[in-house]
Parts: structure tokens; C-alpha cells; sequence
């Protein structure tokens, strides 16, 4: 038997705790109960996890665009107003010094929420369908989604950071721009749909089918 | 009530409601809430989109797309987004992104410049684009088609549409010192400037368009005339020096300058685009025009250098005319050069009053007998010397005491006037006499008798010469008579003190005698007694 064909913890009657790994017995007649050890809310999955997670990846792709399409970052200096998408802004980068810092913008900007949103909807699509391959990869994947999501938000710290001190009136300013709302939208929407996500609906699939139903 | 004791039969347990697969989550508010939003910037933002136009220029100096802004009256309405060459290399196409709602700026007519700073001699522009580089300003056109292809002018205009005022026309032959934003003055107030020039296409004259502000338009009716205010006017009159000048400002940089004589009658202001003259001078501007010139013709016999045609006729100083045009001719028959110069009298225009005009009388006949009777009274024409530095010519009716009489013959075209030589031709001629006098003398004959007598001179001097060494001889003896130690000095001493000693006796004698006068008869009492 291979360890993606082994049996789960729901098959067995049996809740596990999300914080602390407590394997307990459900109260018999409760829908819900909370972990003996830490207090957390069990579930056998958490509810509507497909549905929740698709709404929120849907939401993000959706902003996705507009946070690509619309600038971040208005500079106004004495000879004019810039505003600059995250593109442009990639491209300013790009000089023969300054290429480190436009390749980090164009991971952490472009790369990572794409890859997120992708990811998601490739874990979400093989889940449904019920797909029982390569389950420890989907799994490392859902992990590295879930660590790398918090980093997207450098963006939106450095454009807020920038527009906050950079305020030398008149002879220069900088300010943020709509598409920062959206990138900003972006990172939070992804990180609530990997949270909404509930990695056993991989291993739910893994488990035969008789012996879920027996 | 069923007997708890009987076994219940199996029964079959109801199917668990699955709550999770058909209840439709409120989460799908979040991606219909994002989508809503998204949909509505989209709509913002194609609504913010104005119409996209294309700018031809010239050369795309100073502008970058993306940066570049088309500005009105100061207010950004556009971007330039590309900037490309044209097919043939030779302009440069703009692409500009216009603001929402700017339609209406895009009349066919609307013109487009690129805002440079412009430093010239009259105003500084566009300072500001030296630091936010250059920018694309408009004016907004009257016409109702719309377009989206527009191209720029070259250079931006001084004036634009919206200033209340009034453009003029000048014509002039000489461009001068002016250049577009010359000021142009009325009463040294500057109430204009010049919008633009150009030459005409058959070369012959510029056209200057000046504008002028509402409400110093209203100066400028038909009789205005415009001229050059460019520089300093001196000029030296009887009364003085006297300076003429509009501005410090057109000193340095020439302007244009108007005024309607005083004289002129009250007429309404000029329509837009009139036609003037634009003349060289103030004086120039006033002259007033020919009125009735009288073509006549001059033969004089002599040098005509310095005389060009506009030089004054003068009657007896007062300026009845111009010279038109000064020629040689020549003779065929009697291979005889002279010199025709063709004046233009035209009294009437130049201050001289007619007084006693009778209507009906013909002014033609008048000026016949007229001229008859001066010409029998010895008036003649004749060249004078206007100016002494310059050598100028003009020419001058006088009375010319015993002048050759001479008639006017009326059936010639024009008509001849009598001459006499100029001022200059008589000193000439005086002079001439006194030289040929001056050859007649008998200058060699002279010479040679001044030659004999310097040699018996010569003799009288060498004569002399002895004369003068026997001389110096009697005189060293004379010295010798007359020194202090000599004899005779010593005789004479003595000798003179023998005639003091005898004076003093008569003076004895004198003063007895007057005291006793008697004694001349008897002689001494006194002792006697």
C-alpha cells in the first residue's frame, strides 16, 4: 500500500486537531467540537473549502489585472507627474547596476501572485476531479503557496513606505496609485484562499472509494 | 403508543443533508464585489480616455512621450504617448492621448506649437519649460468640423485668439528690426505687438501682421498710418536739436508706432486685417500725399553729382516739389550731352497756400501765367548745395539778378524751365577766370628781371660790406674820444665847470640887478656908502 493510498483520519471516525495534530473522537450528535488539548474548532473539513477557495482565487484574478494594468506609484517631480505600473516600474529597473532589484520586483510582484493564483487552481481542479497522482507534490506546492504568500505584501510596504517619506514638496512627491489597492487585494484574496483551502481534500481523493463508503 | 417491549422494525434512516455541497456561500459575494469593481475602474477608465490625435512636426526637440503634455492656457489636456518618424523621414508624428471631453478643442483650425523658452529682445516666454522641458500649447479653432490629424506650426504664435484686440496688415519694403513680439506703440504706450511676417511671394514687399489690444484698437481707423519706430531720430533745425524716440525699449529692439493725424477727419475704427503702409519714419508717415504733381523738366550744363531724385525743390526756401528723376542725354545731331532732371512741383501739397481762388478759373491757365510772369521776372532754377558734408544737391528757385531772359515754352512735353549755373558752377567759374588771369602774367619776364636784380644786389652787398668795416674803424675812435680818461673828456670837464661858475655869476648879477636895477644906470651904491 503506498502512504498516498493511506487511510484518513475521517474514514476512521476520527478528528484531527488543525493546531495542534490531536487526533480525537468526535462527541457523538455534535456537528462541531472543540480539541481537548488546545480548544480549537475540529472539523472533519473545513466547510466549503472548494467553494470558499474559488471564490477567493476567482476574486484575485479578477484584481489581478487591474493591479497589473493600472499604475502602483505616481511620482511628481518639477518637470512633471509620472505614474508607473509594476511593469514599467520593472523595466525602470532594468539597468546594468540595477538589475538585481528589478528581477526581486519582477518574483515578488509578477512572478509569485501568478504562480499563486495558478498553483491554487491547479491544486483546487485536481482536488474536484478527485485525482489521486502525485499527492506529496501538490502538497509541497500548497505549502510553498502558503509560505510565499505573505512576501508578495513587500510590494505594498515599499510603495506605502516610499509614498509616506518621499513628500518633498514641491520639488518632488510620491504617491500611491489604484493599482496598489489591487496588488494589495491581490496578495490578501490569495492568502485567504490558500487559507480556506484544506490540504486533506488531497488525501481525501487518495483513499479507494470503498473504503470511504464502507 | 407501541409497546416499548416490541422490537422496532428496521427502519430506514434519512439521508444526511449535504449542507456544504448545495448551499451557496456568501464568500462568492468577494469575487462578484472584485469583479464590480474591476469592471467599474475598467469603465472609468475607458470613459477618462479622450480621443487620440496625431501631431506633425517639424522636429520633436525637447519632447518624450509619456512626458510630454499638451497644455491649454496652462491646463494639461493631453499626453504625447509616441513620437515616431514620418514615412520620408522628414517630420516627426506625435500620437497624443487628450483628455475626456476635449472634442471640442480639435476644430480643424486648432493650431498646435511646441512651447520652447523663447528669449527675445521684447519678452521672455516659456521660462518655465526650461526646467519641465518643452510643452505643446493650442489654440482652440472657430471651425465646427472636428479632426484628429493635426499640424503644428513652427513657432508659436505671439497672439492667439483669445486676446481681445485686432490684427492689421503692413506692407513695407524693409523688414527693419522687427521680428515677431516687436512692440508696437500708440502715443509711446505699448498697445500691441507683432504677430508674425513674411515675405510676399513676388519678393517685392513684407507682410507684417501687427495685433493690437482691445481697447487700443479703436485708435487704428483708416487714416492711421503706421510706421518703423526703431532707434533715435535726431534732427538739427533752426529751433534746435531735437530727438525723437518712442521707448528705451524700441531703441534697443525697434517697434512699430501709429498715430492718426490730428487733422484727419473722425472716422470709425479700422476693420480686422486692414491694409497699411508701414512707412520708414514719422515724417514719412504725415507726408501727405501727392495731390496734382506737375511734371517739368530742367537742363542744366554741368555736374549733377550729389542730386538724386527726392531732393527738395525749393522756392526760395520753401519746398514746392521733389526731383523725380535725374538722366543724361545725349544729342545726336549736335553730340551734346546734358542733363534733364525731371521734377515734380506740387506746391499745393507742400504748404503753399493759393489765395484768391475765383471758382471757375482754371488752375491750368493760372499756372502758365503764373509761371510766365516769374520766369520774366528773372526767376530761374539752379542747383545749390543742400549739405556741405554730404555734397547733396537741390534744387532752387530764386531770382537770379541779370539773368539771361528766357520764356517758357508751354508746347513742349514736359516742360523746359530756364537754368543758370549752380552756386558751385559760378565759384567755379570765378575761379577759373582768376587762374586764366593768373596764366596771362608775364611770369618768365618777371623771373628774370628778379634774377638781374638779385645780382646787383649781390653787389650793393658786397659794397656794403666795406662800408660797414670803415664805419666800425670810426667808431673804435669815437670811443677813444670819448673814454673817461681821455682829454678831451677832461676839457670838457673843465670847460664845464667854467660855465657853471659863469652861470652862477649871471645868476648873482640877475638877482643885484633885480633888487636895484638902477645900478644898470649908476652903477654899485651900496659900497659907497
Amino acid at each position: 500500500m503506498s502512504p498516498s493510498a493511506a487511510i484518513t483520519a475521517r474514514e476512521q471516525g476520527l478528528q484531527s486537531c488543525e493546531v495542534c495534530t490531536l487526533v480525537s473522537r468526535p462527541m457523538p450528535g455534535e456537528e462541531a467540537g472543540l480539541c481537548p488539548r488546545c480548544g480549537e474548532e475540529l472539523v472533519f473539513r473545513k466547510e466549503a473549502s472548494f467553494q470558499r477557495t474559488w471564490a477567493f482565487l476567482i476574486a484575485a484574478a479578477v484584481c489581478y489585472i487591474p493591479a497589473n494594468v493600472l499604475p502602483v506609484l505616481t511620482t511628481t517631480t518639477a518637470t512633471g507627474s509620472d505614474s508607473d505600473t509594476i511593469l514599467q516600474g520593472v523595466v525602470l529597473l532594468w539597468s546594468p547596476t540595477g538589475w538585481p532589484l528589478s528581477l526581486i520586483v519582477l518574483f515578488a510582484s509578477i512572478m509569485i501572485p501568478s504562480a499563486k493564483i495558478l498553483a491554487l487552481a491547479y491544486l483546487l481542479i485536481t482536488a474536484q476531479r478527485g485525482s489521486a497522482k502525485n499527492n506529496e507534490q501538490r502538497m509541497r506546492m500548497y505549502r510553498m503557496v502558503d509560505f510565499v504568500g505573505r512576501w508578495s505584501m513587500v510590494d505594498v510596504f515599499v510603495d506605502t513606505f516610499t509614498a509616506a517619506l518621499i513628500q518633498l514638496q514641491p520639488l518632488m512627491s510620491v504617491a500611491p496609485a489604484p493599482g496598489l489597492l489591487f496588488f494589495a487585494a491581490v496578495v490578501v484574496l490569495t492568502m485567504l484562499a490558500v487559507e480556506s483551502f484544506d490540504p486533506r481534500l488531497i488525501w481525501d481523493a487518495a483513499s479507494p472509494k470503498e473504503v470511504q463508503h464502507a | 403508543m407501541p409497546d416499548p417491549e416490541t422490537p422496532i422494525p428496521p427502519v430506514p434512516s434519512s439521508r444526511a443533508v449535504s449542507r456544504s455541497r448545495t448551499r451557496l456561500s456568501l464568500v462568492w459575494f468577494i469575487p462578484i464585489v472584485a469583479a464590480l469593481v474591476g469592471v467599474w475602474v475598467a469603465v472609468t477608465r475607458v470613459m477618462s480616455e479622450g480621443p487620440k490625435i496625431t501631431i506633425t512636426l517639424d522636429s520633436a526637440d525637447g519632447l518624450e512621450a509619456g512626458k510630454t503634455k499638451i497644455r491649454y492656457n496652462g491646463v494639461e489636456i493631453g499626453t504625447i504617448t509616441t513620437i515616431r518618424l514620418s514615412d520620408d523621414h522628414r517630420h516627426v508624428i506625435t500620437t497624443a492621448q487628450m483628455a475626456p471631453a476635449t472634442e471640442a478643442f480639435l476644430a480643424t483650425d486648432t493650431k498646435f506649437w511646441v512651447v520652447r523658452p523663447r528669449i527675445s529682445g521684447a519678452n521672455v516666454t516659456g521660462l518655465g519649460t526650461l526646467i519641465s522641458g518643452a510643452y505643446i500649447g493650442l489654440e482652440i479653432g472657430q471651425s465646427a468640423e472636428h479632426t484628429r490629424d493635426f499640424v503644428a506650426l513652427e513657432t508659436q504664435p505671439v497672439v492667439t485668439g483669445a486676446l481681445p484686440g485686432r490684427l492689421f496688415v503692413l506692407k513695407t519694403a524693409d523688414l527693419g528690426s522687427l521680428d515677431t513680439g516687436t512692440p508696437v506703440f500708440f502715443r509711446r504706450l505699448q498697445v500691441g505687438e507683432v504677430a508674425s511676417y513674411a515675405l510676399d511671394t513676388d519678393g517685392k514687399f513684407l507682410t507684417v501682421k501687427v495685433f493690437v489690444r482691445a481697447p487700443y484698437d479703436q485708435y487704428v481707423n483708416p487714416e492711421t498710418r503706421f510706421w518703423h519706430a526703431s532707434g533715435i531720430d535726431v534732427s538739427l533745425s533752426a529751433s534746435g536739436l531735437k530727438v525723437q524716440t518712442q521707448s528705451v525699449l524700441s531703441i534697443l529692439i525697434g517697434g512699430i508706432a501709429f498715430e492718426t493725424a490730428a487733422t484727419s477727419p473722425v472716422l470709425p475704427p479700422a476693420e480686422a486685417n486692414s491694409v497699411f503702409t508701414l512707412y520708414g519714419n514719422r515724417a514719412e508717415a504725415f507726408e501727405p500725399a501727392a495731390q496734382n504733381p506737375q511734371t517739368y523738366q530742367l537742363i542744366f550744363n554741368e555736374s549733377v553729382r550729389g542730386l538724386a531724385p527726392g531732393a527738395p525743390v525749393e522756392f526760395r526756401g520753401i519746398p514746392i516739389g521733389e526731383v523725380a528723376d535725374v538722366r543724361a542725354q545725349v544729342d545726336l545731331k549736335t553730340f551734346q550731352f546734358s542733363t534733364p532732371v525731371t521734377i515734380h512741383l506740387d506746391p499745393r501739397r507742400l504748404g503753399v497756400n493759393i489765395l484768391d481762388v475765383k471758382p471757375g478759373v482754371d488752375l491750368d491757365t493760372m499756372r502758365r501765367r503764373l509761371l510766365d510772369s516769374l520766369v520774366s521776372h528773372g526767376v530761374r532754377a539752379q542747383l545749390r548745395t543742400g549739405s556741405l558734408l554730404t555734397g547733396a544737391l537741390y534744387v532752387a528757385f530764386d531770382v537770379v539778378p541779370g539773368a539771361p531772359p528766357a520764356t517758357v515754352d508751354w508746347s513742349q512735353k514736359p516742360v523746359q524751365l530756364p537754368t543758370v549755373p549752380g552756386q558751385l558752377q559760378a565759384t567755379e567759374d570765378k575761379l577759373e577766370d582768376v587762374i586764366n588771369k593768373l596764366d596771362k602774367l608775364p611770369l618768365g619776364a618777371i623771373g628774370e628781371n628778379a634774377r638781374k636784380s638779385l645780382a646787383d644786389l649781390d653787389l650793393m652787398l658786397v659794397t656794403a660790406r666795406g662800408t660797414l668795416v670803415s664805419a666800425r674803424g670810426t667808431l673804435a675812435n669815437t670811443s677813444t674820444l670819448t673814454g673817461p680818461n681821455s682829454v678831451q673828456v677832461q676839457q670838457l670837464g673843465n670847460t664845464l665847470q667854467e660855465v657853471s661858475r659863469a652861470a652862477r655869476s649871471v645868476r648873482v648879477l640877475a638877482d643885484y640887478l633885480e633888487r636895484h636895477p638902477e645900478a644898470l644906470l649908476r652903477g654899485k651904491k651900496g659900497e659907497a656908502k
